[in-house]
């Protein structure tokens, strides 16, 4: 903090994902220390399903739901951080930051650490009764009908922000917006206002590029003979370099595989982009349309031409409910006509199963590309394709309905086509979603130091 | 310079990315050569790539244009079946539907080809 705001602040990210690798965090961290100067540690580890999920875990156990890998992904580095001034920001907290940062504490105390300053970011979430006026003023009166299971608001950068200037060294979010942990840091460092468009622009641009982790780094990019990316199993973790205009280069972790490329930069830049001149976030409308990226040295990248545009005047928040079950089978057939055999297993399935909406993938033949309804499937002659894994799927809102779909498939055994084996079946609970804007004014974010509200 | 065309796959002239949210995806599609870029954009209407993707039935596609970065950003909305919680897919995401738009055929004039990644390319 004695460094002046002019210097470029390094921001590194060392999880894409709940899920994501935990060893992640070292190098990107090693990195960070070498190369000095101000410097955050971001984990971005919350998707539309996984706050639902946390929710559920939360009600199971008060002192449950946040991300179930914070343990692992933070106590490897959590020394190296605090005594290197390393801040920490992340959506870890997930359905419970306030859980979250007792664990980290807990932690700290049993690394034998200085007690560090923690804030949690609290505002965003709409489950409780004290909300459900606001969510049925959005999406009408059904919103009484469905069980509900999490409503969180994005929520943006400024409280995050906010936590830094009072002298957080880690701050414990939920539903943030992914790039908000980017620009957070970036306001406190270079004391942007919260008005100053073009730069949060160009700072949650750079947020976006780290917010997948890996993916920037050669993950997700590799396909032999066209794209090669070097040392895939060891593939690094993003570091931006952003300055005070909120430029930014982006690189990886010292010591790591996979690669920082122009084509992997530019598919990442629009990863989950709709219109590039609009890319709408709680902090501010993003404008990649005129957007250019360099490559100035192996495994650097620069981003220039973001520009910004007021933020909306709206929140988005996702509501999850409960959706009912669904019910998977799959049964294999290898060798000469499997897929023949396998095409007359699902039309027996389909003959037992009327009740049922069934969904078929012949894995091995065609799966994947195809759509819910079957109109590929339907469209595509019968191939001879020799190893052939039948899979149905099928949702009702009625349990024992929903299990007739594994029996079936199981019966197949005795009573489907010749040479059928390796069956599995599932049956799981459903969420669904639902999406609404609320004005942002419905919606406070704030922040607690973890002292004060213990 | 010969005005004879070849059809290749589009994955020789381009690479891209899929990202979803709700029941849309998009699909980014970059020019592995700035010269190649307009015979893309000439090529990939919205009009061929929601031919394309008929079996997905999609409401609307939307193509933008970055020419800064040779690329196009196709949105398609209404394709993901409700999208990652809705769909039966075991894809619920569609992170597999760029190599389905990066599978249609493309035609590029011969003294083009060098530039193409691959096989024919090289």
């Amino acid at each position: 903090m004695t460094t002046p705001a002019s210097s470029p602040l390094l921001i590194g990210c060392a999880a894409g994902f709940s899920g994501d690798r935990v060893d992640a965090a070292v190098a990107v961290v090693d990195t960070l220390v070498t190369r000095g100067g101000p410097a955050f540690l971001i984990f971005e580890t919350l998707a539309e399903r996984t706050l639902a999920l946390a929710q559920l875990r939360r009600r199971a156990d008060p002192a449950a739901g946040f991300e179930p890998l914070l343990d692992e992904m933070l106590r490897p580095v959590l020394a190296r951080c605090l005594q290197h001034g390393i801040r920490i920001v992340s959506n870890f907290g997930a359905a419970n930051p306030l859980a979250a940062a007792r664990l980290i504490q807990a932690m700290a105390r049993e690394l034998r650490l200085p007690a560090p300053r923690i804030a949690v970011i609290s505002g965003d979430d709409l489950a409780g009764p004290a909300h459900r006026a606001l969510l049925r003023a959005q999406l009408g009166e059904a919103v009484d009908g469905l069980n509900l299971v999490s409503a969180n608001a994005y929520v943006g950068a400024e409280a995050i922000a906010a936590a830094l200037d009072a002298g957080a060294q880690i701050v414990v979010a939920g539903r943030v917006a992914d790039p908000s942990l980017t620009v957070g840091p970036a306001m406190s460092h270079f004391g942007w206002r919260a008005d100053d468009w073009d730069r949060l622009a160009r700072a949650t641009m750079a947020g976006h590029l780290l917010e997948c982790g890996a993916q920037v780094c050669g993950g997700y990019f590799a396909d032999p003979g066209y794209k090669e990316v070097p040392d895939l199993h060891a593939v690094g973790y993003p570091i931006a370099e952003i300055d005070r205009e909120g430029d930014c280069v982006i690189g990886k972790a010292d010591g790591t595989g996979g690669c920082v490329s122009l084509a992997g930069v530019t598919e990442q830049l629009l990863y989950e982009v709709h219109d590039p001149a609009a890319y709408l976030t709680p902090d501010v409308v993003a404008d990649i349309s005129a957007a250019q990226l360099t490559q100035l040295a192996p495994d650097r990248v620069a981003l220039r031409g973001v520009r910004g545009h007021a933020r909306p005047a709206s929140l988005k928040v996702n509501v999850c409910h409960e959706g009912g079950w669904l019910a998977e089978g799959e049964i294999s057939y290898a060798g000469p006509r499997a897929e023949a055999r396998a095409r007359l297993a699902a039309d027996v399935l389909r003959r037992r199963l009327p009740a049922l909406q069934l969904r078929v993938d012949l894995i091995g033949a065609l799966s994947i590309m195809g759509d819910d309804g079957g109109a590929l499937l339907a469209a595509t002659p019968a191939g001879d394709a020799r190893d052939v894994r039948l899979r149905v799927a099928a949702t009702h809102t009625d349990r024992t309905e929903a299990e007739r779909l594994g029996r079936e498939v199981t019966a197949l055994y005795c009573c489907g086509p010749a040479g059928g084996g390796g069956v599995r079946t599932s049956l799981t609970p459903r969420l669904n979603t639902l999406s609404c804007l609320v004005p942002r004014e419905a919606v406070p974010a704030r922040f607690d130091m973890l002292e004060d509200v213990q | 310079m010969s005005a004879a065309m070849v059809t290749v796959p589009l994955y020789q002239a381009a690479h891209g990315r899929t990202g979803d949210k709700g029941n849309r995806s998009n699909i980014s599609v970059i020019a592995w050569d700035a010269a190649l870029y307009p015979l893309l954009v000439e090529q990939l209407s919205e009009a061929a790539v929601a031919a394309h993707f008929a079996h997905r039935r999609p409401t609307q596609v939307r193509r933008y244009l970055l020419p800064g970065l040779q690329a196009m950003n196709f949105v398609l909305d209404g394709v993901l079946d409700g999208g990652v919680n809705d769909a039966l897919n075991l894809d619920t995401h569609g992170k597999a539907l760029s190599f389905w738009l990066l599978d249609l055929p493309v035609q590029i004039p011969a003294a083009l080809v060098p530039l193409l990644r691959g096989p024919s390319g090289t």
